[in-house]
């Protein structure tokens, strides 16, 4: 009896629980299980008897049936006869597009701000807090209409679009940018930048050896920098320069030539960015007064200049804490991005979810097809900011 | 005077903040007066039609006056808003309770909660009507911010107990629940808000037998509880973590049971840990209301939408301008004041130990 209290149980992979307690453990489970199955039946019963009763199709065999209905924003374009799979592709992107494009203006702006209400300055710390408890307490859905219907879709028809140094014009048919074109030469030029990306890399790769191992060596980043810089503009100018801009030009009642953004876009881009980036704001707020004032201390003892400090001091341990909620909201913006069905813009909820649900009648194919995909676009977010957050974290011995 | 000083001081401190300070006041002295002018300044006030704003670029806030019962009540009937207002003032005497300064501070504010928890049990039956002699009211009559404010208490009321339970389960350390627990919480943290309303509306009639009829607000209810169940299950584990593992142990060791540890040990300590959590989480349930209006029912917003689309008022921009400044301000200082809360109690929180230290025992 002795040795059961210094050796541990032997652990049996398959064993019949032992006490009464584990048996009220195994009891309470099995009971649980029942009832999450009989749950799950009466449902799965019920979903089926509703199909036979209603005579709804089931299947994705409609996926490559034609759609035939037109979408306002169209990346890929696969002409008249796009299947019901080209229109989710063509959504599916429109989603992807909106939210990238909402995550780096957040954060762009989350970080301006966030640093702002650190500030020394006492103005601009109230400002940057007034922005953020205003518009976090305030709908999305609201900052979202507001954004469309007040100010966007008021504004003069393209004659008297607001000009943005004759590049750029903005009316009630939505934004319009130069579009590059890309001339013979232009794949040289890739190929060139992309060979000294990667000699640059070897360089850095070998430099940073030698000086781990003998403690000596030159700084490298200015001679990678000029790699960079004078090989790609030699080629380019012996092609030519092969990059021009398409710059959208007034042409009778509407704009030719260039990039169109539709206005629905516009409103959800800036309204998601505003909205993020007051969380994003506090999120860096919070992650940057994590890092001890000791830390910063030590750093001016040991004779680092401010721009130094925030290099290499403050900026990797505030990475830290920043990284994971940052990830979080950048899901959440993606599941934001959905609010797109309010006004309209062509997103993967309205067009499929939407559209493409009340067009074929399989509710069940449909919603779980667009779950899974939101979902699946999650779990990328998620994925890549663990990636990058394994990177920054503390490597304990 | 001299917190004045300081904050002068800090804007000059360098040349950075100095020029930070100009740029400041430049954008300060763009935006405030400007606004400041249009919403108060050259606001119409008085009249009695939309021919008081008509060809005034200003805000009109007789359109905000004439529609404010519709904003509130929607298109509940005239006659029996009473109720409505009966329930806003128990609403209010709850909330009091949790703010008022008793002695017994901890007690008078699980007093409030628990009856706020309470109220939509008295408030339901009360709005829907159809029992001593109350004249029936569909849901479908219901509309404004009522519907937000009913929608946004019964899903608290229902997500916090469920949300805690699935914590718990999450955490018991019997395997099937766990994961059951687990696999419920992430598939709802997955989905977008407007796709569990979608589903709400078109695919719980394919999960449930023929003949068992729900209206639209109900089924926007059951989805609020589900998805939000998730979102405070997870704000409470943050909380359960945080309890030291010799709280439990020691409790345990006392022959507390699995349920008196959790009610009498554990639960009084997460519950002052995740309060700030649990408070944040309302802020956004109530933001989220709004967007009932996708799936059709006339929410805040949706009245906005509807009247700025009345003949009578298509009289220019600035009555979409007004209203959107409007509904801002309702929502702004609702979600304001909850959060200024929130943030209160984390401050007496934090500067007061969880644990409070016992008094030694003598010899």
């Amino acid at each position: 009896m002795t040795t059961d209290i210094l050796t541990p149980p032997r652990r049996a992979r398959f064993a019949l629980p032992q006490g009464s307690l584990a048996w009220r453990a195994f009891a309470i489970q099995a009971a649980v299980l029942v009832l999450i199955a009989a749950f799950l039946a009466w449902v799965a019963a019920n979903v089926v008897s509703n199909i036979t009763r209603l005579n709804i199709n089931t299947g994705f065999s409609f996926l490559s049936r034609p759609a035939g209905f037109e979408i306002s924003q169209k990346l890929i374009n696969f002409g008249e006869a796009a299947s019901y799979f080209d229109v989710f592709l063509i959504a599916l992107l429109n989603t992807v597009v909106l939210t990238a494009i909402a995550i780096v203006f957040a954060t762009l702006l989350g970080f301006v701000i966030g640093l702002a209400r650190l500030s020394t300055n006492q103005l601009v710390t109230g400002v940057a807090a007034a922005y953020v408890e205003v518009i976090r307490n305030i709908p999305l859905l609201l900052q979202l209409f507001y954004w469309y219907f007040a100010v966007l879709r008021p504004l003069p028809g393209p004659r008297q679009s607001l000009n943005f140094f004759d590049l750029a014009f903005l009316n009630k048919r939505g934004l319009f940018l130069p579009s590059p074109i890309f001339e013979p030469g232009f794949g040289a030029l890739v190929a060139t930048i992309a060979v000294m990306v990667l000699v640059g890399f070897v360089l850095a790769w070998m430099n940073h050896r030698h000086r781990t191992r003998t403690g000596t060596g030159l700084h490298s980043a200015r001679a990678i920098g000029l790699l960079l810089l004078i090989p790609p503009l030699v080629v380019a100018w012996l092609a030519g320069f092969p990059l021009s801009w398409d710059v959208p030009a007034l042409a009778g009642f509407n704009f030719s030539g260039g990039i169109t953004v539709i206005p629905e876009f516009v409103a959800m881009a800036i309204a998601l960015s505003l909205y993020g980036a007051s969380y994003i704001a506090e999120i860096v707020r919070s992650g940057i007064r994590a890092v001890p004032a000791g830390q910063i201390d030590a750093a001016r003892a040991l004779g680092l200049r401010s721009g130094a400090i925030s290099r290499l001091i403050v900026i990797p341990q505030a990475l830290r804490v920043i990284l994971p909620p940052l990830g979080t909201q950048y899901i959440v913006l993606l599941k934001n991005s959905s609010l797109a069905a309010a006004i309209a813009y062509p997103d993967l909820m309205l067009v499929f979810a939407g559209t493409v649900l009340n067009q074929t009648g399989q509710p069940l194919e449909v919603m779980i097809v667009t779950m899974a995909s939101y979902a699946l676009i999650g779990l990328a977010i998620g994925a890549a900011i663990n990636l990058l957050n394994r990177r920054v974290q503390l490597v304990e011995r | 005077m001299r917190k004045l000083a300081a904050f002068l001081k800090s804007c000059v401190a360098t040349p950075f903040n100095a020029v930070l300070s100009i740029l400041t006041v430049l954008l300060l002295a763009w935006l405030l007066p400007e606004l400041i002018k249009w919403s108060l300044i050259d606001a119409v006030w008085s009249g009695n039609s939309s021919k008081a704003c008509e060809g005034h670029d200003a805000a009109c806030w007789v359109f905000i006056r004439l529609r404010f019962d519709q904003l509130l009540y929607g298109s509940y009937p005239v006659s029996e808003r009473w109720r409505v207002d009966v329930v806003a003032a128990l609403a209010v005497l709850c909330i009091g309770m949790m703010l008022l300064p008793v002695r017994r501070a901890g007690a008078r504010k699980l007093i409030g909660l628990a009856a706020l928890c309470l109220l939509p049990l008295v408030a339901t039956p009360l709005l829907a009507g159809g029992f001593f002699g109350l004249k029936p009211v569909p849901t479908t009559d219901w509309g404004g911010l009522m519907i937000n404010i009913v929608i946004a208490a019964w899903s608290i009321a229902t997500a916090i107990p469920l949300g805690l339970l699935l914590a718990l389960g999450r955490r018991s350390g019997l395997p099937v629940i766990g994961y059951a627990c687990a696999t419920f919480i992430e598939l709802w943290r997955a989905l977008p808000l407007i796709g569990v309303l979608f589903l709400a509306v078109v695919m719980f009639p394919l999960f449930v037998p023929p003949g068992f009829e729900s209206d639209r607000l109900v089924r926007a209810l059951i989805a609020f509880t589900l998805f939000n169940a998730a979102i405070f299950a997870e704000v409470f584990r943050g909380g359960l973590q945080a309890i030291p593992a010799g709280q439990r142990e020691a409790a345990r060791s006392l022959g507390l049971g699995y349920w008196r540890m959790t009610a009498l040990i554990v639960l009084p300590q997460v519950v002052r840990i995740v309060m700030p959590g649990m408070i944040n989480t309302c802020v956004s349930i109530i933001k989220e209301t709004t967007v009932v209006l996708i799936i059709g029912l006339v929410e805040f917003l949706a009245v906005l939408q509807i009247a700025f689309s009345d003949p009578e008022w298509l009289i220019g921009d600035q009555i979409r301008t007004t209203g959107y400044l409007f509904a801002a301000l309702v929502f702004w200082s609702l979600c304001f004041a909850l959060s200024h809360y929130s943030a209160r109690l984390d401050r007496t929180m934090t500067s007061r130990p969880v644990d409070t230290p016992a008094a030694s025992p003598a010899g």
